[in-house]
């Protein structure tokens, strides 16, 4: 009997969402065993981790509120991905987003008016996406390669933030602590939209998640992304000019990265050192996560975020520690990265006896 | 297995409901349900290990009539929100939140939960339901810079610190002055490393203050790795928040403790009395809330001596150490001969004494 | 400035290096290979809390050291399984492995969270290690020993042997490789491995000779400068062995600076440093159009071969 992999004609689509969702399944029967195997109550605290975040009425706000950022950084990491380009920088991005904005917040704190928050919202989205264009022109300038500059420039960020905050606009009402002033209620997006419980991040996701679907699938733009991913020298043929897309792809996805971190910062309504959550990074999980489409992305993005939920819900209800939100995120993406497999490739079985000239 | 998957839904769908009927039913039979948020684990041997032991001694202390539930590692952002909402949705009646960066949170929830009762520790924004508590750390840390001012040869001390916040500054300057009084030509040599907890920085900070002459180590920082270096280097130091004589049994002299219970069992009375009201709370030696662990065997009984009259002093109120005169590294003269710096000022300072060296 | 205290000093910087020299060290042969594996910070933790844990539970610390080097390289093999032969993205695959590190030393962790161990001594006599003027060759942790001879034997593996040429071809054009009758795959394989058993005792140096307690995440993010550290080499051996101890001299500086009052510049722009200077070096070596200091021209990308 023999047992190869033959590489499909073209990637399966039933694979394509089939695989997470198996992937998903596949890990709450790990995490049962393993939490039953480290003396938690199994399958309740799988059940706290996968469930309780999606039926309780109660949680579906904090859900929201964590899908948000992640899918609005990822949407923007996906354009990147299918040209073969990886912030791995988003964080810094989403934190230099937040410093932007907190710096209009700090020179308006005592104006008002309705421009205000649209200000802080595009200057967080500018230097977001100057920030990204930092490791821009390393790559097309001096053939640097993008994943390792954008993160070094990510602990850049993180220094430029605690400076910010301990020094030139650290609150001069907060004892000397290290955090700046709140900001007004001029410069504060409501925390939800009505009474509905939905964080105006959602929101942005979800018109956000509509306008890249649209120019990814129906722009020639969007069709350039890919082709220079795909088949760059075929690209480049078509007149695609691939230092152009480097560009592109890195300065959109620093401002979607730093609209994350606006929207972020008038939830958090001050920066302090504990605000870089790691968004950036858990993005480019939920980029891949889903496949890099807008739909995908949007979907990947609430899935993980239940994760994150249901870590702290198996927090308060079985304690177990909250480094296992952590832990099932990354056994879940194992998961998917390896059934990434049956996507590209079907298992195929010959009860035949072997014959090495023989191929199916 | 599908039971819990039935009692964990009307759980969810009676939490939801029952938030009326809790606060009407507030009878004593009913215990007092006690939340904790801490910042890390329990067994840190530091900062969150203390307030665990203090809500240990508050179920020791009241048994039947409270039921504690804490959650550890709550980072200081927006996801301590959804945490505190739900230790509020979940009955818990008096919640304590043991960490500066959790006030916007504490606020915004209690706002929510009117019936709850907020405490944020070493805060400074109340409300109706939220208070205030901290402690007078700094009474202990005169006691270790008496110690520190007598034992050390060199006359110089390294200090590691974490942020420049009034906490911090309070301490160091108390433990200078506090030298100081012991031996005028005490400097001390602060470094503040930007985290409250990286052994390995802490270690190659001790290191360096070690080889630049300090023999007594004092610190602000959470992890026992600076007083491993000292034993290993043969010099002195101190526990941070708790007893961490076992972590350096030579170089350990003694620790400052925090001591939570008192102040826990005395606000859940409060609260199941009905007399629990918004305050801001400092408690210090005299109320048990800062102690001194025991001295180290080595430690001479005139240093030993010294170290009680100040614990004496404290207690009978005839001591303090920020009493004038007080100078600034400058050499102003911050507090007049006689005067004492109020709890106000302490709570916001962000000047050092005089004889502390600092970047 | 006496002796005694440019030894100290120097003393100081050689603690502080060695852990980021080892973890660059690991990175540096993955690299060569071909993969990129971004998660050091996952390895080294999961080392941290082996060594720290076996090292307690047994009472014999290379036991501990040991156990590190396996869980490193285990962890390790999880990513290569992936990516070698599944065919998953490196990038993504190397920071889950990172999550997945964290994730794992927190939760072991738990249970020995306030326990000290006695720190790995010099393997040296006493009389020579803490001898005042000998102890800055004889009064160091194995650690520290082995770290130099391993990146210096490693320089010579990849310049000077055979296996080290074949590697580099493996790491430079793997279709060449292959149809010469290397097995890239395996020997893929091999270096990711040697990475993350390389990053374990890396790791363990922290909670074994450092500061010989366990806590969370206590390595700090010394993985990331791990990786900006092989970028800063140009993937050789030498300026590796060069720019950790130039890193280590730079957050010395940090604290020397601190702790003598004359911090100069404010202490977020030391912390930046070794990053900025990473990149700095990066669009220099880049730029160059000569093949000296070059990445390797396959790393991250997967070996799909025709025949």
């Amino acid at each position: 009997m023999r047992l190869w992999l033959e590489k499909r004609l073209e990637p399966s689509r039933t694979m394509l969402v089939l695989t997470p969702v198996l992937s998903v399944i596949a890990i709450m029967m790990l995490g049962i065993i393993i939490f039953d195997g480290l003396g938690y109550d199994g399958p309740q605290a799988v059940w706290e981790l996968f469930f309780t975040p999606v039926l309780d009425v109660y949680k579906w706000r904090d859900v929201a509120s964590k899908a948000a950022p992640l899918i609005i950084i990822a949407l923007g990491l996906s354009l990147g991905n299918q040209a073969k380009i990886w912030n791995i920088g988003a964080e810094g991005q989403y934190i230099l987003g937040a410093i932007g904005a907190a710096g209009v917040g700090f020179v308006t704190q005592s104006m008002t008016g309705f421009w205000i928050i649209p200000l802080m919202i595009l200057v967080g989205m500018m230097c977001g996406a100057f920030y990204a264009a930092i490791p821009a022109v390393l790559r097309t300038r001096y053939g640097v390669s993008e994943v390792l500059s954008s993160l070094m420039f990510v602990y850049v960020s993180l220094q430029l933030l605690s400076y910010l905050i301990t020094g030139p606009w650290k609150d001069p009402d907060g004892h000397n602590f290290p955090q700046t002033a709140q900001l007004t209620t001029a410069q504060l997006l409501p925390r939800e939209l009505g009474d509905s419980g939905i964080p105006p991040g959602l929101l942005v996701a979800l018109i956000a998640a509509a306008l890249f679907y649209i120019i990814v699938s129906r722009t020639v733009f969007g069709f350039s992304v890919r082709a220079i991913g795909e088949a760059p020298h075929a690209a480049r043929y078509g007149g695609f000019s691939s230092n152009g897309i480097v560009w592109a792809t890195l300065m959109i996805s620093g401002a979607m990265a730093g609209l994350a971190g606006v929207l972020e910062l008038m939830q958090l309504t001050r920066l302090n050192l504990g605000y870089p959550s790691g968004y950036g990074f858990t993005a480019i999980i939920v980029s891949l996560l889903g496949r890099s489409h807008p739909i995908g992305v949007f979907i990947a993005g609430i899935v993980l975020a239940v994760t994150y939920v249901g870590g702290q819900v198996a927090q308060t209800v079985v304690h177990v520690p909250n480094a296992t939100a952590g832990l099932f995120q990354a056994l879940l993406l194992f998961a998917i990265l390896a059934s990434d497999l049956l996507v590209r490739y079907r298992i195929r079985i010959s009860l035949a006896s072997s014959n090495k000239g023989a191929r199916g | 297995m599908t039971k819990f998957t039935r009692r964990d839904f009307i759980k969810a769908v009676s939490a939801a409901s029952a938030l009326p009927l809790i606060g009407a039913s507030a009878q004593a039979a009913e215990p007092l349900k006690v939340g904790f948020i801490f910042l890390g684990p329990v067994g840190d041997y530091g900062w969150t290990w203390a307030h665990n032991k203090g809500r240990l001694e508050l179920e020791a202390a009241l048994g039947g009539a409270v039921k504690t539930t804490y959650v550890e590692n709550v980072k200081e952002d927006a996801s301590a929100v959804p945490i505190l909402r739900d230790l509020a949705r979940q009955g818990n009646k008096l919640i304590f939140a043991t960490s500066f960066g959790y006030m916007d949170q504490v606020l915004e929830v209690a706002k929510e939960f009117p019936d709850v009762k907020f405490e944020h520790c070493t805060g400074f924004k109340r409300a109706a339901n939220v208070s205030t508590y901290n402690s007078r750390f700094h009474e202990g840390r005169a006691v270790t810079g008496t110690i520190a001012g007598k034992v050390s040869k060199s006359g110089v001390i390294g200090y590691l610190g974490s942020f420049k916040i009034p906490e911090v500054v309070m301490g160091v300057n108390a433990f200078t002055l506090a030298a100081q009084a012991v031996n005028p030509k005490i400097q001390t040599k602060l470094v503040m490393i930007d985290s409250w907890f990286d052994p390995a920085k802490e270690t190659a900070a001790t290191e360096t203050l070690a080889n630049l002459g300090a023999d007594v180590i004092a610190t602000h920082t959470d992890s026992p790795a600076p007083l491993q270096y000292a034993q290993k280097k043969g010099v002195f130091g101190f526990g941070q928040g708790a007893d961490m004589s076992k972590f350096a049994p030579k170089a350990h002299l003694t620790a400052i403790e925090d001591i939570w219970g008192p102040h826990y069992i005395a606000r859940a009375k409060a609260a199941i009395d009905g007399s629990w009201k918004s305050e801001d709370s400092w408690d210090g030696i005299k109320e048990g809330a800062v102690k001194v662990s025991a001295y180290n065997a080595s430690l001479p009984q005139d240093v030993q001596d010294a170290a009680n009259k100040i614990i004496e002093g404290y207690k009978a109120g005839s001591y303090d150490v920020f009493t004038g005169p007080i100078y600034d590294q400058a050499g102003t003269l911050k507090v007049k001969a006689g005067e004492k710096l109020g709890l106000g000022d302490l709570a916001t300072i962000d000047w050092y004494v005089k004889g502390i060296q600092s970047a | 400035m006496t002796l005694t205290f440019i030894i100290d000093v120097l003393v100081t910087i050689i603690g502080i290096t060695t852990p980021i020299l080892l973890a660059a060290s690991g990175e540096l042969v993955v690299e060569k290979s071909g993969v990129i594996n971004l998660g050091v910070e996952g390895m080294m933790l999961v080392g941290t809390i082996a060594g720290f844990a076996v090292t307690f539970e047994t009472g014999n610390p290379w036991l501990g050291i040991l156990v590190a080097m396996l869980a490193g390289a285990g962890a390790a093999t999880i990513f290569a399984v992936l990516v070698l032969s599944l065919g998953a993205n490196q990038v993504a695959t190397g920071l889950a492995l990172t999550i997945f590190g964290i994730g794992l030393s927190s939760l072991i962790g738990s249970n020995y969270v306030g326990i000290a161990i006695d720190p790995v001594e010099s393997p040296f006599p006493p009389a020579l290690a803490n001898e005042s003027f000998w102890r800055i060759i004889f009064g160091h942790s194995p650690f520290v020993y082995f770290a130099i001879i391993l990146v210096l034997a490693i320089g010579w593996f990849i310049n000077k042997t055979r296996a080290g040429l074949v590697l580099r071809a493996v790491g430079e054009n793997d279709l060449s490789a292959h149809s010469i009758g290397y097995p890239v795959i395996a020997i893929r394989y091999a270096a990711v491995a040697f990475g993350g058993a390389i990053a374990g005792i890396a790791g363990a140096d922290f909670s074994m000779v450092i500061s010989p307690l366990w806590a969370e995440q206590m390595t700090a993010g010394r993985g990331w400068i791990a990786l900006a550290l092989v970028v800063f080499a140009g993937w050789r051996a030498g300026r590796l062995l060069a720019g950790a101890y130039f890193f280590g001299v730079l957050m010395a500086l940090e604290l020397y600076a601190k702790a003598s009052g004359h911090a100069i510049f404010p202490s977020q722009f030391w912390a930046a440093m070794p990053y900025l200077i990473a990149v700095i070096v990066l669009a220099l070596i880049s730029s160059r159009d000569g093949k000296d200091g070059k990445a390797p021209a396959c790393l991250g990308k997967p070996f799909i071969p025709n025949g």
